[in-house]
């Protein structure tokens, strides 16, 4: 791995997220609509109703937003290139495959989790300022806290190399989003089911899906760089 | 930017930029180029000619390690085409594809940037700062690509393929879609790299273009049709003519030309011209004109008949056709 090959393409992709609206849109009306239902939530319980909150791990509903801020953005990165012509020109370049995937995941992995993470500590701040003592008290719980900041980039990790997948074999950037979007509904769905204790949230659970999570992350990457076959993406012969 | 480390490729003097044999290349059933041969020296202007689907772009991403050959082999750089090369390969060349490819809302520096690094020139800011003024856009550095015209944008991707002072370059249609005066510019640029040393593969339509820039051309129309220096090409396939028009026509035209040097036969062109075919039009065409003048002709022209790249592409195309169809 050439890291300044690396740092290239990320820094590249970094600077065209900056100056594309769309992409700025995306990240951040995906974390507003995954903030809004826990704000609404944490403001108009009681201070008297907290006892349910208790036996809720809601916070953990709001790692939908690294699931699926960095699965638009993945989506995006090979097939938008393509599309662009921009494509050609850089596999021309002495880089490798895994060089480019790399620099791509690594430019959705950052940007998705410091969303993530400022959506995340915006919730919280919110909560112990405005909502009342009861209710901040039993939202915010330090397990919750370690596991929203452990799984946060592990389900980014997940998401993005999903996204890619998809992204090298889509011929449209929305179809490619949309399919990622789906690709993504399980993991979603399975934190979910954990924020609102249909699957108990314990240690074992959560090292299981902390395992769990890492080597479908590694076999995503092997995945996405088999998928990524130059002279389909440059011939467009299938 | 200098020729220098294009220069430092060649072993010798007759250092081989490209050696390619049978290369082929197939997608399926569909055959884009077939049974491929042909040699290129350093600090060469080679041109690829060919209609519509003839296998030129494909023939460049090959040999560019972009996409895999069916068969053949080849040598690109001084190192054998093969996927474990790919990298190695990519490093001494450089191809500009037809469109720029330009990522449009960074600026030129930053494409160039992104580029650099990906190449991994050593002190890459004097080395954009010397390729931008190289295509005389040192002005437009901080410019993004998307306000640019498309001639710009195409000599920004020209500044490109000149970051990594490649070895072989690649050109695929550089004037495609460029007005003259743009297209003039793209020329200008080709002949200073040309003048540095850089070898070029130059794809095109432009026949004039080709016969303008290129040392050699070759026609390829799925298989290599031809190789050769333009003029080379001409004089195998049309002979040398002298056209003579006079104001009335030749009592015994046998006998006016039967001392002729080099002649080889004539024929008539109307009732006052002659068409001489000769194998040395210089020795001939003053012999002609003593011949005429000794017998008292009133000469209205005298001219060699000039046969352009045009000519020589269309018969070679032409002739395939006839050849393939029966």
């Amino acid at each position: 791995m050439n890291w300044r090959r690396v740092r290239a393409i990320f820094r590249k992709e970094l600077r065209e997220y900056r100056h594309n609206g769309n992409i700025i849109y995306a990240m951040a009306i995906l974390p507003l609509i995954f903030l809004l239902q826990p704000l609404i939530e944490a403001f108009t319980i009681p201070s008297n109703g907290s006892a349910s909150l208790r036996r809720e791990n809601s916070l953990l509903y709001m790692l939908a937003i690294p699931v699926l801020v960095p699965a638009a953005l993945a989506a995006y990165s090979v097939v938008g290139e393509r599309i662009q012509g921009t494509l050609e020109p850089v596999l021309s370049t002495p880089i490798r495959s895994e060089e480019l995937l790399f620099g791509k995941a690594l430019a959705a992995f950052v940007p998705s989790v410091v969303v993530a993470y400022g959506i995340f500590g915006l919730f919280i701040a919110a909560v112990e300022l405005f909502a009342h003592q009861g209710v901040a008290t039993a939202l915010i719980r330090g397990p919750d806290l370690l596991a929203q900041l452990i799984f946060t980039p592990l389900l980014a990790t997940l998401s993005i190399w999903v996204g890619i997948a998809v992204s090298t074999r889509a011929s449209d950037p929305r179809i490619a989003a949309q399919l990622s979007l789906l690709a993504s509904l399980p993991t979603v769905a399975v934190t979910s089911l954990i924020a609102f204790n249909v699957i108990p949230a314990t240690l074992h659970v959560a090292l299981g899906l902390g395992i769990v999570l890492l080597v479908l992350s590694r076999l995503g990457w092997r995945f996405a760089t088999a998928l990524f076959n130059r002279e389909r993406l440059i011939t467009q012969v299938r | 930017m200098s020729g220098e480390s294009a220069a430092g490729a060649q072993t010798g003097s007759h250092a081989l930029a490209l050696s390619v044999h049978g290369l082929s290349k197939h997608f399926g059933e569909r055959i884009a180029f077939e049974d491929v041969s042909f040699e290129i020296e350093y600090g060469e202007v080679f041109g690829l000619l060919g209609p519509n689907g003839a296998g030129k772009t494909t023939t460049v991403r090959t040999l560019g390690t972009l996409i895999a050959p069916t068969s053949g082999s080849a040598e690109v750089a001084g190192i054998p085409l093969k996927a474990e090369n790919g990298v190695e390969i990519r490093r001494r060349i450089a191809i500009m594809p037809e469109s720029p490819g330009l990522y449009l809302r960074l600026s030129v520096a930053e494409n160039l940037r992104c580029f650099a690094d990906l190449y991994e020139v050593p002190d890459p800011e004097d080395r954009i700062d010397r390729a931008l003024h190289a295509v005389k856009l040192a002005d437009r550095a901080d410019d993004a690509c998307g306000t640019l015209s498309k001639g710009l944008r195409q000599r920004v991707a020209l500044a490109r393929a000149l970051l990594s002072d490649p070895k072989v370059l690649f050109l695929d249609e550089p004037t495609s879609g460029l007005d003259p005066a743009a297209a003039r510019d793209v020329h200008d640029l080709i002949d200073e790299m040309r003048q540095r040393g850089v070898t070029i593969i130059l794809t095109t339509h432009r026949l004039w273009e080709a016969e303008r820039l290129c040392d050699r051309v070759g026609i390829l129309s799925t298989t290599l049709r031809t190789v050769g220096r333009p003029d080379e090409l001409r004089d195998r396939l049309f002979a040398k003519t002298l056209t003579v028009k006079t104001l009335a026509p030749l009592a015994d035209p046998d006998h006016v030309f039967a001392g002729i040097p080099t002649l080889d036969s004539w024929r008539p062109d109307g009732e006052t011209g002659y068409v001489l075919a000769v194998s040395n039009t210089q020795a001939a065409a003053p012999a002609v004109t003593r011949a005429l003048v000794a017998v008292g002709a009133d000469v209205l022209s005298l001219a060699e008949s000039v046969h352009t790249l045009e000519d020589v592409y269309l018969e070679t195309i032409d002739h395939n056709q006839e050849m393939d169809n029966q």
